[in-house]
């Protein structure tokens, strides 16, 4: 979502100086500068995070807290909001999720937190994408209940550090790390600093994402990157990291026109929500659930070397187009160029052969499972 | 044999009548890892200015104009299978394109290495 700015209005994160110093290709995104790669290169970036480790400034995204008397009320007010369970959320636990508008599409995608010290009920943590903060902001503001507030988080910053070996470098400073288990969150000391440690991310490897406080993020960032197994990663491998790994990009895979289940997202969906419905456009969604959409989110893989990216066409072999590429590009660690798009649900089975036109070429290219990349998320070893 | 730089970053090598093209260790700098490039076929005529072929990196799809008039004679069979070339070797090996010299004038327009050299540094 890179948005035209002068480059005076854009924002910096409080790890500027670090991607300076590091030699970072700096780029406008989402109204920030951030960098797009370092000197390894985008394959080269790649390639670290899912072999070692690999440290993402994600400090442009939206950190925010809902506040309300007691977990219920909280987590009921976000559920009138979005179609996943928080009322059952345990302590410590985070839940991806999307924000519905009235039509069911997309408002942002989000993580969200519920704190892990049964004293802060009543508050849950969120992670918004950086170009849609000021829409998510405004739109919960205006549908929260008067007992649930939203306070912006803007002395914080976000550090992602993913790979195999990201949580045993992280945890060589916060040793709590290493206990988290998948989609739980703690707050712990990082060499003394108090931050709040996630084992999540978006890279479709174990890893972290670490909100910690904005004037100790260089140091932090600087202690992880004095490690051999951590190298600063840009906004060019984070993209072609989670495409690897099936994830969406807001405003390119979905967003205020698709639905989740368009999407191919109904992960966020828990039962009892499906059941019950209660969330913006609940009939329309559960039609969906029940009855199938007529276009679908489906993974490609290219039978040939060139890339397909966002916007090519998809074709019948050598008949009529029937959707669009969302995401698109060469994939590192697959080999081969792969890609997201949207087609009608009859031709979205694995398998099918279709065409992507290209610079008014047809490239054969196969509907492929996602992840195009095993998963590596971190399983706790049963006690 | 002379060579030429154009202002898109291309090298043009001219040898009896044939001109060898390709891209300038300046342009895969900037372009990142090369991952796949399609080249025109022999036989193609172009004009300066014509699209004559494409370099996708990790990041985006990059056209390469044809700096000249002329007719393609060869294209660069190796890269199909080893694009990464472009950033090894981008002014030698992972030459893209050879062509017919159509129009001798339009030589005439391009810079020569100092003045490519002294080009880029404005950028």
């Amino acid at each position: 979502m890179a948005e035209t700015v002068a480059d005076e209005d854009l924002k910096l994160t409080p790890l500027h100086d670090l991607h300076i110093e590091l030699g970072g290709k700096m780029v406008p995104f989402a109204g920030y500068s951030m960098p797009v790669q370092y000197k390894l290169g985008i394959m080269g970036e790649h390639q670290h995070t899912r072999a070692k480790a690999g440290l993402f400034d994600v400090s442009h995204m939206g950190q925010a807290v809902l506040i309300g008397p007691d977990h219920e009320t909280t987590a009921k007010a976000l559920e009138a909001l979005t179609p996943s369970n928080f009322v059952e959320l345990g302590h410590g636990r985070q839940r991806y999720t999307v924000l519905l508008n009235e039509d069911g599409g997309i408002i942002d995608d989000l993580m969200v937190t519920r704190p892990l010290d049964p004293n802060d009920d009543g508050r849950l943590l969120l992670v918004v994408n950086a170009a849609r903060k000021d829409v998510d902001y405004a739109h919960l503001r205006a549908k929260l209940p008067e007992t649930v507030k939203l306070e912006v988080v803007d002395d914080r910053a976000l550090i992602a550090v993913q790979g195999p070996e990201a949580v045993a470098a992280v945890a060589a400073h916060a040793p709590a790390a290493a206990e988290l288990g998948f989609m739980s969150a703690a707050p712990m000391e990082f060499d003394g600093i108090a931050c709040h440690i996630a084992r999540a991310g978006y890279s479709g490897e174990d890893g972290v994402e670490m909100s910690v406080p904005a004037g100790a993020a260089d140091a932090i960032a600087r202690a992880l990157l004095a490690d051999d197994r951590v190298e600063a990663i840009g906004l060019g491998a984070r993209d072609s990291l989670r495409l690897e790994a099936g994830l969406c990009l807001y405003g390119h895979d979905i967003d205020e026109t698709t639905s989740p289940v368009e999407g191919n997202i109904t992960f966020c969906m828990q039962k009892r929500r499906r059941e019950e419905g209660g969330f913006p456009a609940a009939d329309r969604i559960q039609k969906e659930l029940a009855e199938g959409t007529d276009r679908i989110r489906v993974g490609l893989r290219l039978d040939g070397k060139a890339p397909a990216r966002e916007g090519a066409e998809i074709a019948l072999p050598g008949g009529d187009v029937i959707g669009i590429l969302t995401s698109g590009g060469f994939a590192p660690t697959v080999g081969a160029p792969i890609a997201m798009g949207y087609v009608p649900a009859d031709h979205a089975i694995e398998g099918t052969q279709l065409e992507l036109i290209v610079r008014a070429r047809r490239l054969p290219a196969t509907v492929a499972a996602m992840p195009f990349v095993p998963n590596r998320y971190y399983r706790k070893p049963k006690a | 044999m002379t060579t030429y730089y154009s202002k898109d970053h291309e090298w043009i090598s001219v040898e009896g009548g044939t001109a060898t093209i390709g891209i300038t260790a300046y342009a895969q700098e900037q372009l990142g890892d090369v991952v796949y490039v399609e080249l025109p076929d022999a036989g193609k005529a172009l004009s300066q200015g014509d699209e004559a072929a494409v370099v996708e990196s990790v990041k985006a799809a990059s056209e390469v104009y044809a700096p000249i008039d002329g007719e393609v004679t060869e294209a660069n069979d190796v890269l199909a299978d080893e694009p990464a070339k472009v950033n090894e070797d981008p002014e030698g090996a992972a030459w893209f394109i050879k062509m017919t010299v159509g129009n001798e004038g339009q030589l005439a327009d391009l810079m020569d290495e100092a003045a490519y050299k002294a080009y880029i540094e404005t950028l």
